[in-house]
C-alpha cells in the first residue's frame, strides 16, 4: 500500500545540506495502521509530505496506493487523506463551509451528504454553521480529521494528530482513530506518543532521518528484551536464584531484593509458557514461597528508548 | 472550472469576514471617486484667472476641448486628469487581497491541506486571481457609474458630461482598467508567494502603483496628454505584462518552498 526504496529528502539551510530523510525502506500493509515513531526533528513530517506528494524526493522512490510519488501526484492525492499538525482551517468559515469547500476540491460525488457524515460521526453536526475559528482545540482536530476523510480515501496520513490536545479531547480523537481500524483504510500515524502508538497500531517505525527498526511493538519487546518471568518470592535466598540458574533453557536471572527481605527473580527465557511450571516447582522443591508469578512486559517507551540509545536488536529491527 | 469556482467561492467567503479586506474593497474606492467629484464641483464655482488662460490655451490645442468656453474646459481638464485615479482603483483592491491571499493561508497554516488536495497550481492561482480581481474591477465600474451620476449634475455643460463618457475613458474603463486589474493580481500573487509577512507583501505590491503615479503626476502637470492613443497603448503593454507576469507567476509558485522554508 505504501513503499519507499531509498527514500531521501535533503534540505539547503545555509550552504549546507540537512538530510531529513536518508535512505528509508519502508513497506506499509494494507488496511493497517502504521506508527511512525521520532523525536522531534527526525524527519516525519517530511516523510509525510513526500508520500503525500505535496514536496519531492531528493532520491529514491516511493508509491502510496501502487501509484508512484512524482509521477502521478494529483492521482496520489485525491486517494489520501491528511491531518496536518496543525488544522489549518478557515477559521472565518463555518464548520460546514470549510467541508464543503475540501469536498468539492476531492471531488467528492454528495458534497451535503459526506459533509453531514463527517459532521454527525465526529459530533459536529449542532455546531455545524458556527465559525471554526470559535472552536476548541479538539472540535477543530475533530473538524479536520473529518476534512481528510470526506473523500473517503484508502490512505489516511496523520501527522501528530494529539499533539496539541488536553487528554480529552485527545482521548476522543484517539477513540474515533480506533474506529476508523477494520475499516479498510491504511492509517499511516506520525506520533511521539507512545501510549497512543501502542494503543491504535499494528505496526511500528522507529525512525530518526533513518529507518532504526520497524515491527509490531510485541516483536521489538522481544527481540530487545526477550521474554522475563518475574517470581516474587516471600523471603530471599540466593539458593533459589542458583537453583533456577541450573534449569536448562534458562538464559539469565536477576535479583531483586526488597527491604523486608523480600525479593524478586527476574528471569530471561525463550518460552515462558512452558518453561514457568518447572520454574516455580524448582523454587517450592528449595523451600521457596512463591508469592507471584508474571510476565515482565516491557513498555513501549522502553523499547523507544533502548532504540534511540543503541539502534535495533541483532537480527531484529528494519523490515 | 469546479475546483477554480471552488477556491473564488471560498475566497471571498473569507474576504466578506475579513474586515480588513473588506474596507479596503469598500472604502478606498469610495473616497478615491469622492476627489474627482469634488474637483468638479468645485471648478464648476471658482472664476478663471488670466494665468489659467493661459495654460488652458495650450491645453485647448486638445480636440477634446475646442469649442469650449474657459469655465467647461477648465472642468474638463481637471476632472479628465482625474481618471488616473479609476486607474490606480483597480491596483489598490486586488493588490491588498491577493497580497494576503497565498502568506494570509500560510500564516493561518491552511496552505498545507489546502496543497495537500488534487488542485494544480495553475487551477489555485487562477481561482484565487480571479477572485482577487474581480472585486478590483467591480468596484473600479461601481465608482466610475458613481462618478457619472455625480457629474451629471455638476458638469457646468453637457459637453463637459459628454468628455467623461468618450472613448478615452471607456478604453480607459473597460479594456485597460481589466488588464490593469490582473496585473495587479499577479503582482499580488507573485510577492505573496515570495514573502512571509502579508504586510511586506501588501507594501511591496503596491509599489506596482508607482508608473501610475508618474502618468498621474505627468497629466496633472501637462507633461502627458491623456486621449485614446495612450489609452490603447498602455492597454498594450499591460497585456504583454499579464501574460508575462501570469506566467511567471505559476513558475515562481514553489510549492515546496512555501511549505518548508517559511516559518
Amino acid at each position: 500500500m505504501i513503499r519507499t526504496e531509498r527514500l531521501c529528502k535533503y534540505f539547503q539551510s545555509n550552504g549546507s545540506e540537512v538530510r531529513a530523510v536518508d535512505g528509508l525502506d519502508l513497506e506499509v500493509r494494507e488496511g493497517e495502521v502504521f506508527g511512525f515513531l521520532g523525536p522531534n526533528g527526525a524527519g516525519k513530517t517530511t516523510t509525510v509530505r513526500v508520500l503525500a506528494c505535496l514536496i519531492g524526493p531528493t532520491k529514491g522512490r516511493a508509491w502510496v496506493n501502487n501509484l508512484e510519488v512524482g509521477q502521478v501526484d494529483l492521482k496520489i492525492r485525491a486517494q489520501v487523506g491528511i491531518l496536518t499538525e496543525s488544522p489549518g482551517l478557515y477559521e472565518r468559515l463555518s464548520a460546514r463551509r470549510n467541508l464543503e469547500i475540501f469536498a468539492n476540491l476531492y471531488d467528492v460525488g454528495d458534497v451535503p451528504g459526506q459533509v453531514e457524515k463527517y459532521l454527525r460521526l465526529l459530533g459536529l453536526w449542532e455546531r455545524r454553521d458556527a465559525e471554526a475559528g470559535a472552536f476548541s482545540k479538539g472540535m477543530k482536530q475533530k473538524l479536520s480529521v473529518a476534512r481528510a476523510l470526506l473523500h473517503e480515501p484508502p490512505v489516511l496520513f496523520l501527522d501528530e494528530p494529539t499533539s496539541a490536545l488536553d487528554p480529552e479531547a485527545a482521548k476522543t480523537v484517539r477513540d474515533f482513530i480506533e474506529t476508523l481500524r477494520g475499516q479498510g483504510r491504511t492509517i499511516f500515524l506520525c506520533t511521539h506518543n507512545l501510549d497512543e502508538a501502542e494503543r491504535l497500531c499494528d505496526r511500528i517505525a522507529v525512525f530518526r532521518q533513518k529507518l532504526i527498526a520497524v515491527d509490531t511493538p510485541e516483536a521489538l519487546r522481544r527481540q530487545l528484551f526477550g521474554r522475563q518471568t518475574v517470581v516474587h518470592l516471600a523471603r530471599h535466598d540466593e539458593r533459589f536464584a542458583a537453583a533456577v540458574r541450573g534449569l536448562t533453557d534458562v538464559k539469565h536471572v536477576d535479583v531483586v531484593t526488597s527491604d523486608d527481605g523480600g525479593g524478586k527473580l527476574v528471569i530471561s527465557l525463550n518460552d515462558p509458557a512452558a518453561q514457568n511450571p518447572g520454574i516455580v516447582q524448582t523454587l517450592v522443591g528449595q523451600g521457596a514461597q512463591v508469592q507471584f508469578v508474571n510476565e515482565l512486559r516491557h513498555s513501549l517507551e522502553d523499547v523507544y528508548l533502548s532504540l534511540m540509545q543503541n539502534g535495533a536488536a541483532p537480527g531484529g529491527g528494519a523490515q | 472550472m469546479k475546483k477554480i469556482r471552488t477556491i473564488i467561492g471560498k475566497e471571498w467567503a473569507d474576504m466578506r469576514r475579513n474586515k480588513l479586506v473588506f474596507y479596503v474593497v469598500v472604502l478606498v474606492p469610495l473616497l478615491m471617486t469622492a476627489i474627482p467629484v469634488v474637483m468638479l464641483a468645485i471648478m464648476g464655482h471658482v472664476g478663471v484667472s488670466q494665468n489659467d488662460m493661459n495654460e488652458l490655451g495650450r491645453m485647448l490645442d486638445n480636440p477634446l476641448f475646442v469649442d469650449m468656453s474657459p469655465i467647461e474646459a477648465m472642468q474638463s481638464v481637471m476632472a479628465s486628469n482625474m481618471l488616473v485615479l479609476f486607474l490606480i482603483m483597480p491596483l489598490m483592491v486586488p493588490v491588498t487581497i491577493a497580497s494576503y491571499s497565498i502568506v494570509g493561508e500560510k500564516i493561518s497554516r491552511s496552505l498545507e491541506p489546502l496543497l495537500a488536495t488534487p488542485i494544480t497550481t495553475t487551477q489555485l492561482l487562477l481561482g484565487k486571481a480571479f477572485a482577487a480581481a474581480a472585486p478590483g474591477v467591480v468596484m473600479t465600474w461601481l465608482s466610475y457609474a458613481v462618478f457619472l451620476v455625480f457629474a451629471y449634475f455638476f458638469s457646468v455643460s453637457t459637453r463637459v458630461f459628454s468628455i467623461f463618457i468618450d472613448p478615452m475613458w471607456l478604453i480607459a474603463m473597460f479594456v485597460l482598467v481589466p488588464l490593469l486589474t490582473v496585473m495587479a493580481v499577479a503582482v499580488g500573487i507573485i510577492v505573496s508567494s515570495r514573502t512571509s509577512d502579508p504586510r511586506a507583501a501588501e507594501q511591496l505590491g503596491s509599489l506596482i502603483i508607482l508608473p501610475l503615479m508618474v502618468l498621474y503626476i505627468g497629466a496633472m502637470a501637462g507633461f502627458i496628454m491623456l486621449n485614446s492613443t495612450t489609452f490603447w497603448l498602455s492597454s498594450l503593454i499591460t497585456l504583454l505584462l499579464d501574460l508575462g507576469l501570469g506566467y511567471f507567476g505559476v513558475v515562481l509558485f514553489q510549492r515546496e518552498t512555501i511549505l518548508t522554508r517559511w516559518k
